[in-house]
């Protein structure tokens, strides 16, 4: 089963689990069965249309899902995907 | 007062403080891990450079591949991914509106006041249920008393 990564802000809605275990061979849907498992999660991970939100990146491997020409890549045993939060910030406005 | 706490060595600090200065004027940022068994307690400290395709004497940005890195490193060692420190060039520590945006729950923040060659201030900040900047105090685990003034109000 591949592996998610669960990001560290994002497990009080995971029981405190950094890792989730999907049979899924896509992406999304591994990440769908992921906020099913934990309803508390899915805000944080997809807007009102379903999208993952714009400053969530998933990393499939090394690899940046959203440059992955083949969008439809299939999930091996051992493939880890990584859910990354955006990390900005500054000073002033 | 906030009851907020986080635990460091002074020497551990440091390290943040020194990178702020090498940085300097430009914004530094990084990791740090620890572990909670007994309060939050930061045992390391990483920094990473500051991707911010902009102004980055004013803006930081964390490279996606260093925190997925950040995060393997935790998992492996077995240590808590327990925040973020960035600094505020020729600014206050105080968070900027454009930080409260950016911030994840759980998360410490760190940031560091600085000033060419040396270090102003340091405030920690966590964000509470409502979304909002609370002050944490930095506690120094070596001299066993707070670090500078701590006399922040807990608001953004
Ligand atoms: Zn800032």
């Amino acid at each position: 089963m591949a592996r998610i990564i669960i990001p560290t802000p994002l497990r009080k809605f995971t029981k405190d689990e950094s890792t989730f275990f999907s049979s899924k061979k896509n992406v999304l849907e591994a990440i769908e069965e992921l906020s099913s498992f934990y309803p508390e999660i899915k805000n944080n991970l997809f807007d009102e249309d379903n999208k993952l939100r714009s400053f969530v990146k998933v990393f499939v491997g090394d690899k940046d899902y959203n440059s992955l020409q083949e969008k439809d890549i299939e999930l091996q045993d051992d493939t880890v995907v990584s859910i990354i939060p955006a990390i900005a910030g500054g000073t002033g406005k | 007062m906030s009851d907020l706490k986080l635990k460091i060595h002074s020497k551990t600090l440091k390290e943040m403080e020194s990178h702020a200065k090498l940085i300097f004027p430009y914004e530094c940022c990084g990791f740090f891990f620890g572990n909670e068994a007994n309060g939050r307690l930061i045992t390391r400290v990483l920094p990473v450079q500051n991707v911010k395709n902009g102004d980055q004497r004013r803006r930081f940005e964390i490279d996606p591949v260093d925190y997925m890195k950040a995060e393997q490193h935790a998992l492996e060692n077995n240590v808590k991914l327990l925040g973020i420190f960035h600094s505020h060039p020729l600014h206050k520590a105080i968070p900027s509106q454009h930080d409260l945006k950016q911030a994840l729950p759980y998360f410490s923040y760190i940031i560091l006041s600085v000033y060419s060659n040396s270090i102003e201030d340091i405030t920690s900040w966590r964000l509470n249920d409502e979304g909002a900047f609370e002050n944490e105090i930095i506690y120094l685990t070596d001299k066993k008393s707070s670090y500078g003034k701590n006399h922040y109000s807990n608001t953004a």
